[in-house]
Protein backbone atom coordinates (compact mmCIF):
# COMPACT_ATOMS: atom_id res chain seq x y z
CA UNK A 1 0.00 0.00 0.00
CA UNK A 2 0.95 3.46 -0.56
CA UNK A 3 2.51 5.14 2.87
CA UNK A 4 1.59 8.73 1.86
CA UNK A 5 -2.10 7.04 1.28
CA UNK A 6 -1.75 5.19 4.56
CA UNK A 7 -0.90 8.23 6.59
CA UNK A 8 -3.67 10.76 5.11
CA UNK A 9 -6.27 8.44 4.55
CA UNK A 10 -7.74 9.03 8.29
CA UNK A 11 -8.10 13.24 7.86
CA UNK A 12 -11.75 12.91 5.61
CA UNK A 13 -12.07 9.71 3.92
CA UNK A 14 -11.78 7.53 6.94
CA UNK A 15 -11.48 10.12 9.46
CA UNK A 16 -12.28 8.09 12.59
CA UNK A 17 -14.95 10.80 14.28
CA UNK A 18 -16.28 12.28 11.62
CA UNK A 19 -17.10 9.48 9.15
CA UNK A 20 -16.60 6.37 11.13
CA UNK A 21 -18.34 7.63 14.10
CA UNK A 22 -15.98 5.87 16.81
CA UNK A 23 -14.39 7.07 20.06
CA UNK A 24 -17.52 9.16 20.35
CA UNK A 25 -16.93 9.53 23.75
CA UNK A 26 -13.48 10.91 24.78
CA UNK A 27 -14.47 13.56 21.36
CA UNK A 28 -17.61 14.82 23.08
CA UNK A 29 -16.80 14.51 26.83
CA UNK A 30 -13.13 16.38 26.85
CA UNK A 31 -13.56 19.18 23.67
CA UNK A 32 -14.89 21.63 26.19
CA UNK A 33 -12.30 24.11 24.65
CA UNK A 34 -9.58 23.29 21.97
CA UNK A 35 -6.19 22.60 24.46
CA UNK A 36 -8.45 19.77 26.16
CA UNK A 37 -9.31 18.30 22.99
CA UNK A 38 -5.60 18.73 21.62
CA UNK A 39 -4.81 16.75 24.59
CA UNK A 40 -7.08 14.06 24.88
CA UNK A 41 -5.95 13.74 21.06
CA UNK A 42 -2.26 13.14 21.62
CA UNK A 43 -2.85 10.88 24.72
CA UNK A 44 -5.34 8.72 22.50
CA UNK A 45 -2.26 9.34 19.47
CA UNK A 46 -0.04 7.72 21.95
CA UNK A 47 -1.67 4.71 22.92
CA UNK A 48 -3.21 3.92 18.89
CA UNK A 49 0.61 3.99 17.80
CA UNK A 50 1.69 2.19 20.80
CA UNK A 51 -0.31 -0.91 20.80
CA UNK A 52 -0.34 -1.07 16.73
CA UNK A 53 3.56 -1.71 16.91
CA UNK A 54 3.15 -3.67 19.98
CA UNK A 55 0.33 -5.85 17.96
CA UNK A 56 2.24 -5.95 14.92
CA UNK A 57 4.98 -7.40 15.98
CA UNK A 58 3.13 -9.79 18.04
CA UNK A 59 0.71 -10.80 15.23
CA UNK A 60 2.29 -14.37 14.30
CA UNK A 61 2.58 -15.39 17.92
CA UNK A 62 -1.09 -14.36 19.10
CA UNK A 63 -3.45 -17.64 18.67
CA UNK A 64 -6.29 -16.38 16.66
CA UNK A 65 -8.96 -17.22 19.40
CA UNK A 66 -8.01 -14.95 22.36
CA UNK A 67 -7.19 -11.95 19.70
CA UNK A 68 -9.34 -9.27 21.00
CA UNK A 69 -8.63 -10.16 25.16
CA UNK A 70 -4.95 -9.79 24.28
CA UNK A 71 -5.23 -6.35 22.23
CA UNK A 72 -7.71 -5.39 25.11
CA UNK A 73 -4.49 -6.14 27.52
CA UNK A 74 -1.85 -4.57 25.29
CA UNK A 75 -3.82 -1.18 25.05
CA UNK A 76 -4.87 -1.56 28.82
CA UNK A 77 -0.90 -1.55 29.72
CA UNK A 78 -0.03 1.05 27.25
CA UNK A 79 -3.40 3.06 29.00
CA UNK A 80 -2.00 2.99 32.39
CA UNK A 81 1.66 3.97 31.29
CA UNK A 82 -0.44 7.41 29.67
CA UNK A 83 -2.30 7.87 32.55
CA UNK A 84 0.48 7.26 35.37
CA UNK A 85 2.71 9.86 33.31
CA UNK A 86 0.09 12.68 32.96
CA UNK A 87 -0.99 12.17 36.46
CA UNK A 88 2.73 13.08 37.09
CA UNK A 89 4.02 15.56 34.89
CA UNK A 90 0.15 17.26 33.26
CA UNK A 91 -1.36 17.44 36.69
CA UNK A 92 -4.12 20.12 35.65
CA UNK A 93 -5.16 18.44 31.94
CA UNK A 94 -4.96 14.99 34.00
CA UNK A 95 -7.48 16.80 36.25
CA UNK A 96 -9.47 18.63 33.46
CA UNK A 97 -9.81 14.96 31.38
CA UNK A 98 -9.93 13.00 34.38
CA UNK A 99 -12.34 9.83 33.97
CA UNK A 100 -11.55 9.67 29.94
CA UNK A 101 -7.53 8.66 30.36
CA UNK A 102 -9.08 5.35 31.95
CA UNK A 103 -11.50 4.89 29.71
CA UNK A 104 -8.95 4.78 26.29
CA UNK A 105 -9.01 1.29 26.68
CA UNK A 106 -12.26 0.90 25.65
CA UNK A 107 -12.10 3.40 23.10
CA UNK A 108 -13.36 1.47 20.06
CA UNK A 109 -11.05 3.44 17.48
CA UNK A 110 -8.33 2.23 19.73
CA UNK A 111 -9.32 -1.71 19.48
CA UNK A 112 -10.54 -0.99 15.39
CA UNK A 113 -6.82 0.02 14.61
CA UNK A 114 -5.51 -3.17 15.92
CA UNK A 115 -7.78 -5.69 14.70
CA UNK A 116 -8.53 -4.07 10.99
CA UNK A 117 -5.30 -2.78 10.51
CA UNK A 118 -2.30 -4.01 13.04
CA UNK A 119 -3.01 -7.69 12.79
CA UNK A 120 -2.30 -8.11 8.88
CA UNK A 121 -0.03 -5.52 7.87
CA UNK A 122 3.93 -5.19 8.59
CA UNK A 123 5.64 -2.94 11.51
CA UNK A 124 6.32 -0.22 9.59
CA UNK A 125 2.69 0.11 7.68
CA UNK A 126 1.06 -0.18 11.30
CA UNK A 127 3.08 2.52 12.55
CA UNK A 128 2.60 4.63 9.90
CA UNK A 129 -1.44 4.22 10.39
CA UNK A 130 -0.93 4.64 13.49
CA UNK A 131 0.63 7.82 13.39
CA UNK A 132 -1.85 8.86 10.78
CA UNK A 133 -4.68 7.54 12.30
CA UNK A 134 -3.88 9.30 15.64
CA UNK A 135 -3.23 13.10 13.72
CA UNK A 136 -6.67 12.47 12.29
CA UNK A 137 -8.20 11.86 15.70
CA UNK A 138 -6.23 14.38 17.46
CA UNK A 139 -7.57 17.06 14.43
CA UNK A 140 -10.86 15.68 14.97
CA UNK A 141 -11.12 16.54 18.55
CA UNK A 142 -8.87 19.67 18.22
CA UNK A 143 -11.87 20.95 15.68
CA UNK A 144 -14.59 20.07 17.86
CA UNK A 145 -12.98 21.59 20.87
CA UNK A 146 -12.45 25.13 18.91
CA UNK A 147 -15.69 25.22 17.60
CA UNK A 148 -17.25 24.61 21.18
CA UNK A 149 -14.75 27.26 22.82
CA UNK A 150 -15.28 29.60 19.91
CA UNK A 151 -19.20 29.80 20.10
CA UNK A 152 -19.64 29.13 24.19
CA UNK A 153 -16.80 30.98 25.59
CA UNK A 154 -15.48 33.53 22.25
CA UNK A 155 -12.00 31.57 22.71
CA UNK A 156 -9.61 29.87 21.25
CA UNK A 157 -6.67 27.95 23.25
CA UNK A 158 -7.60 30.14 26.00
CA UNK A 159 -7.00 33.69 24.21
CA UNK A 160 -10.34 35.63 24.98
CA UNK A 161 -10.92 36.60 21.13
CA UNK A 162 -14.55 38.61 21.51
CA UNK A 163 -15.09 40.40 24.59
CA UNK A 164 -18.44 38.91 26.68
CA UNK A 165 -19.76 35.78 27.15
CA UNK A 166 -20.34 33.44 24.38
CA UNK A 167 -23.72 31.08 23.87
CA UNK A 168 -22.82 28.48 26.97
CA UNK A 169 -24.57 25.99 25.86
CA UNK A 170 -21.82 24.91 23.74
CA UNK A 171 -19.75 24.59 26.37
CA UNK A 172 -21.88 22.49 28.64
CA UNK A 173 -23.34 19.09 27.44
CA UNK A 174 -25.69 19.61 24.49
CA UNK A 175 -24.12 21.99 22.88
CA UNK A 176 -21.34 18.97 22.16
CA UNK A 177 -23.86 16.99 20.32
CA UNK A 178 -25.04 19.93 18.51
CA UNK A 179 -22.25 21.04 17.34
CA UNK A 180 -20.60 17.93 15.88
CA UNK A 181 -23.55 17.20 14.24
CA UNK A 182 -22.94 20.27 11.96
CA UNK A 183 -19.02 19.38 11.87
CA UNK A 184 -19.95 15.80 10.55
CA UNK A 185 -22.71 17.48 7.90
CA UNK A 186 -19.96 19.71 7.46
CA UNK A 187 -17.38 16.85 6.93
CA UNK A 188 -20.09 15.04 4.49
CA UNK A 189 -19.98 17.71 2.02
CA UNK A 190 -15.92 17.89 2.10
CA UNK A 191 -15.72 14.13 1.24
CA UNK A 192 -18.42 13.86 -1.24
CA UNK A 193 -16.47 17.12 -3.33
CA UNK B 1 -32.80 9.47 51.76
CA UNK B 2 -29.20 9.04 50.22
CA UNK B 3 -30.22 6.22 48.10
CA UNK B 4 -32.92 8.53 46.16
CA UNK B 5 -30.61 11.43 45.85
CA UNK B 6 -28.14 8.80 44.12
CA UNK B 7 -31.02 7.54 41.98
CA UNK B 8 -32.43 10.81 40.99
CA UNK B 9 -28.98 12.05 40.57
CA UNK B 10 -27.90 9.15 38.16
CA UNK B 11 -31.11 8.93 36.38
CA UNK B 12 -32.34 12.45 35.74
CA UNK B 13 -29.79 14.68 36.71
CA UNK B 14 -26.16 13.12 35.68
CA UNK B 15 -27.72 11.13 33.01
CA UNK B 16 -25.04 8.58 32.01
CA UNK B 17 -24.89 9.50 28.17
CA UNK B 18 -26.65 13.01 27.77
CA UNK B 19 -24.52 14.33 30.49
CA UNK B 20 -21.84 12.26 30.99
CA UNK B 21 -21.38 10.94 27.49
CA UNK B 22 -20.55 7.61 28.01
CA UNK B 23 -21.71 4.81 26.09
CA UNK B 24 -22.05 6.81 22.82
CA UNK B 25 -21.45 3.92 20.64
CA UNK B 26 -24.61 1.94 21.80
CA UNK B 27 -26.68 4.98 22.00
CA UNK B 28 -26.15 5.46 17.93
CA UNK B 29 -25.65 2.20 17.14
CA UNK B 30 -29.13 0.61 18.41
CA UNK B 31 -31.61 3.62 18.86
CA UNK B 32 -33.16 2.72 15.63
CA UNK B 33 -35.72 0.67 17.20
CA UNK B 34 -37.47 0.75 20.43
CA UNK B 35 -37.42 -2.92 21.10
CA UNK B 36 -33.60 -3.33 20.16
CA UNK B 37 -32.83 -0.24 22.37
CA UNK B 38 -34.67 -1.54 25.41
CA UNK B 39 -32.94 -4.82 24.92
CA UNK B 40 -29.56 -3.37 24.72
CA UNK B 41 -30.95 -1.89 28.06
CA UNK B 42 -31.73 -4.45 29.83
CA UNK B 43 -27.99 -6.42 28.81
CA UNK B 44 -26.44 -2.87 30.30
CA UNK B 45 -28.72 -3.18 33.63
CA UNK B 46 -27.52 -6.50 34.47
CA UNK B 47 -23.86 -6.65 33.09
CA UNK B 48 -23.23 -3.05 34.61
CA UNK B 49 -24.31 -4.22 38.11
CA UNK B 50 -22.74 -7.66 38.47
CA UNK B 51 -19.42 -6.20 36.73
CA UNK B 52 -19.17 -3.36 39.72
CA UNK B 53 -19.70 -5.67 42.28
CA UNK B 54 -17.53 -7.82 41.34
CA UNK B 55 -14.69 -5.03 40.26
CA UNK B 56 -15.73 -3.25 43.77
CA UNK B 57 -15.29 -6.80 45.51
CA UNK B 58 -11.59 -6.92 43.90
CA UNK B 59 -10.27 -3.28 44.63
CA UNK B 60 -11.47 -3.42 48.04
CA UNK B 61 -10.23 -7.06 48.70
CA UNK B 62 -7.74 -7.71 46.98
CA UNK B 63 -5.90 -4.31 44.63
CA UNK B 64 -6.17 -2.18 47.95
CA UNK B 65 -3.99 -4.48 50.64
CA UNK B 66 -2.10 -5.05 48.13
CA UNK B 67 -1.28 -2.02 46.88
CA UNK B 68 -1.14 -2.51 43.13
CA UNK B 69 -4.09 -0.01 42.40
CA UNK B 70 -2.35 0.92 39.47
CA UNK B 71 -3.39 -2.30 37.94
CA UNK B 72 -6.68 -1.18 38.08
CA UNK B 73 -7.79 -0.61 34.41
CA UNK B 74 -6.30 -4.05 33.38
CA UNK B 75 -7.85 -5.34 36.06
CA UNK B 76 -11.42 -3.94 35.39
CA UNK B 77 -11.29 -4.78 31.70
CA UNK B 78 -10.59 -8.33 32.08
CA UNK B 79 -13.02 -8.83 34.75
CA UNK B 80 -15.55 -7.01 32.15
CA UNK B 81 -14.43 -8.54 29.37
CA UNK B 82 -14.59 -12.50 31.39
CA UNK B 83 -17.71 -11.24 32.66
CA UNK B 84 -19.60 -11.06 29.63
CA UNK B 85 -18.07 -13.97 28.10
CA UNK B 86 -19.30 -15.98 30.99
CA UNK B 87 -23.11 -14.08 31.19
CA UNK B 88 -23.07 -15.32 27.21
CA UNK B 89 -22.57 -18.77 27.99
CA UNK B 90 -25.25 -19.22 31.22
CA UNK B 91 -27.54 -17.29 28.93
CA UNK B 92 -27.15 -19.61 26.15
CA UNK B 93 -27.68 -22.45 27.71
CA UNK B 94 -30.26 -21.31 30.77
CA UNK B 95 -33.12 -18.80 28.76
CA UNK B 96 -32.41 -19.19 25.22
CA UNK B 97 -34.76 -17.16 24.27
CA UNK B 98 -33.36 -13.86 26.33
CA UNK B 99 -29.72 -14.96 24.80
CA UNK B 100 -31.27 -14.96 21.35
CA UNK B 101 -32.90 -11.49 21.71
CA UNK B 102 -29.85 -9.62 22.87
CA UNK B 103 -27.98 -11.44 20.03
CA UNK B 104 -25.26 -9.18 19.47
CA UNK B 105 -25.26 -7.20 21.97
CA UNK B 106 -23.64 -9.02 24.53
CA UNK B 107 -20.06 -9.32 23.07
CA UNK B 108 -20.71 -5.61 21.96
CA UNK B 109 -20.76 -5.09 25.96
CA UNK B 110 -16.95 -5.34 26.34
CA UNK B 111 -16.32 -1.97 24.42
CA UNK B 112 -19.11 0.04 26.03
CA UNK B 113 -17.60 3.03 28.13
CA UNK B 114 -20.34 3.06 30.52
CA UNK B 115 -19.58 -0.32 31.95
CA UNK B 116 -15.92 0.69 32.52
CA UNK B 117 -16.98 4.08 33.36
CA UNK B 118 -19.87 3.25 36.18
CA UNK B 119 -17.32 0.56 37.84
CA UNK B 120 -14.25 3.05 38.19
CA UNK B 121 -16.56 5.70 39.74
CA UNK B 122 -18.43 3.40 41.93
CA UNK B 123 -14.54 2.75 43.44
CA UNK B 124 -13.90 6.56 43.35
CA UNK B 125 -16.44 7.77 44.96
CA UNK B 126 -16.05 5.66 48.45
CA UNK B 127 -19.12 4.08 48.13
CA UNK B 128 -20.72 0.37 50.36
CA UNK B 129 -21.33 -1.83 48.32
CA UNK B 130 -25.16 -1.31 48.62
CA UNK B 131 -24.71 2.28 47.36
CA UNK B 132 -22.84 1.12 44.54
CA UNK B 133 -25.15 -1.51 43.24
CA UNK B 134 -27.91 1.51 43.46
CA UNK B 135 -25.03 3.45 41.88
CA UNK B 136 -24.92 0.87 39.02
CA UNK B 137 -28.78 -0.24 38.86
CA UNK B 138 -29.78 3.44 38.39
CA UNK B 139 -27.20 4.68 35.89
CA UNK B 140 -28.42 1.62 33.48
CA UNK B 141 -32.42 3.00 34.25
CA UNK B 142 -30.45 6.36 32.94
CA UNK B 143 -28.70 4.58 29.84
CA UNK B 144 -31.95 2.70 28.91
CA UNK B 145 -34.37 5.73 29.58
CA UNK B 146 -31.93 8.10 26.72
CA UNK B 147 -31.49 5.25 24.64
CA UNK B 148 -35.51 4.41 24.43
CA UNK B 149 -36.19 8.27 24.09
CA UNK B 150 -33.75 8.86 21.28
CA UNK B 151 -34.62 5.23 19.57
CA UNK B 152 -38.81 6.94 19.83
CA UNK B 153 -37.55 9.86 18.04
CA UNK B 154 -35.78 8.33 15.66
CA UNK B 155 -38.66 6.20 14.54
CA UNK B 156 -40.63 9.44 13.96
CA UNK B 157 -37.79 11.37 12.17
CA UNK B 158 -38.24 7.93 9.04
CA UNK B 159 -41.15 9.98 8.34
CA UNK B 160 -40.09 13.38 7.94
CA UNK B 161 -38.42 15.63 5.36
CA UNK B 162 -35.05 16.06 6.60
CA UNK B 163 -32.67 18.18 4.69
CA UNK B 164 -30.13 16.63 2.62
CA UNK B 165 -27.13 17.65 4.18
CA UNK B 166 -28.03 16.81 7.56
CA UNK B 167 -29.40 13.00 6.66
CA UNK B 168 -28.00 10.29 8.71
CA UNK B 169 -25.52 10.89 11.67
CA UNK B 170 -26.19 14.91 11.72
CA UNK B 171 -29.94 14.79 12.54
CA UNK B 172 -29.48 12.01 14.97
CA UNK B 173 -26.34 14.12 17.05
CA UNK B 174 -28.82 17.31 16.64
CA UNK B 175 -31.77 15.46 18.45
CA UNK B 176 -29.37 14.05 21.19
CA UNK B 177 -28.32 17.31 21.97
CA UNK B 178 -31.96 18.84 21.93
CA UNK B 179 -32.86 15.70 24.30
CA UNK B 180 -29.51 16.46 26.52
CA UNK B 181 -30.60 20.05 26.88
CA UNK B 182 -33.84 19.25 27.67
CA UNK B 183 -32.47 16.99 30.33
CA UNK B 184 -30.51 20.11 31.27
CA UNK B 185 -33.45 21.18 33.42
CA UNK B 186 -33.54 18.87 35.84
CA UNK B 187 -30.03 20.42 36.78
CA UNK B 188 -30.38 21.32 40.56
CA UNK B 189 -32.48 19.16 41.72
CA UNK B 190 -31.19 16.96 44.24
Amino acid sequence: MNQAKNFTKGFVRENPVFILMLGLCPALGTTTSAFNGFGMGMATLFVVLMSNIVVSIFKDFIPNKVRIPSYIVIIASFVTITDLVMEAFMGGLHAELGLFIPLIVVNCFVLGRAEAFASKNTLFSSTIDGIGMGLAFTMALTMLGATRELLGANALFGVELIEGDGMLVFVLAPGAFIALGYLIALMNKLKKD
Amino acid sequence: MEYIVIVIGAVLVNNIVLAQFLGLCPLFGVSSKISTAAGMGGAVLFVMTVASIVTYLLSTFLLEPLNIMYLQTITYILVISSLVQMVEIILKKVSPPLYQALGIFLPLMTTNCAILGVAILVFQQDFTLLQGVIFAISHSIGFTLAIILLAGIREHMDLLDIPKGMKGNPIIMVTAGLLALAFMGFAGIV
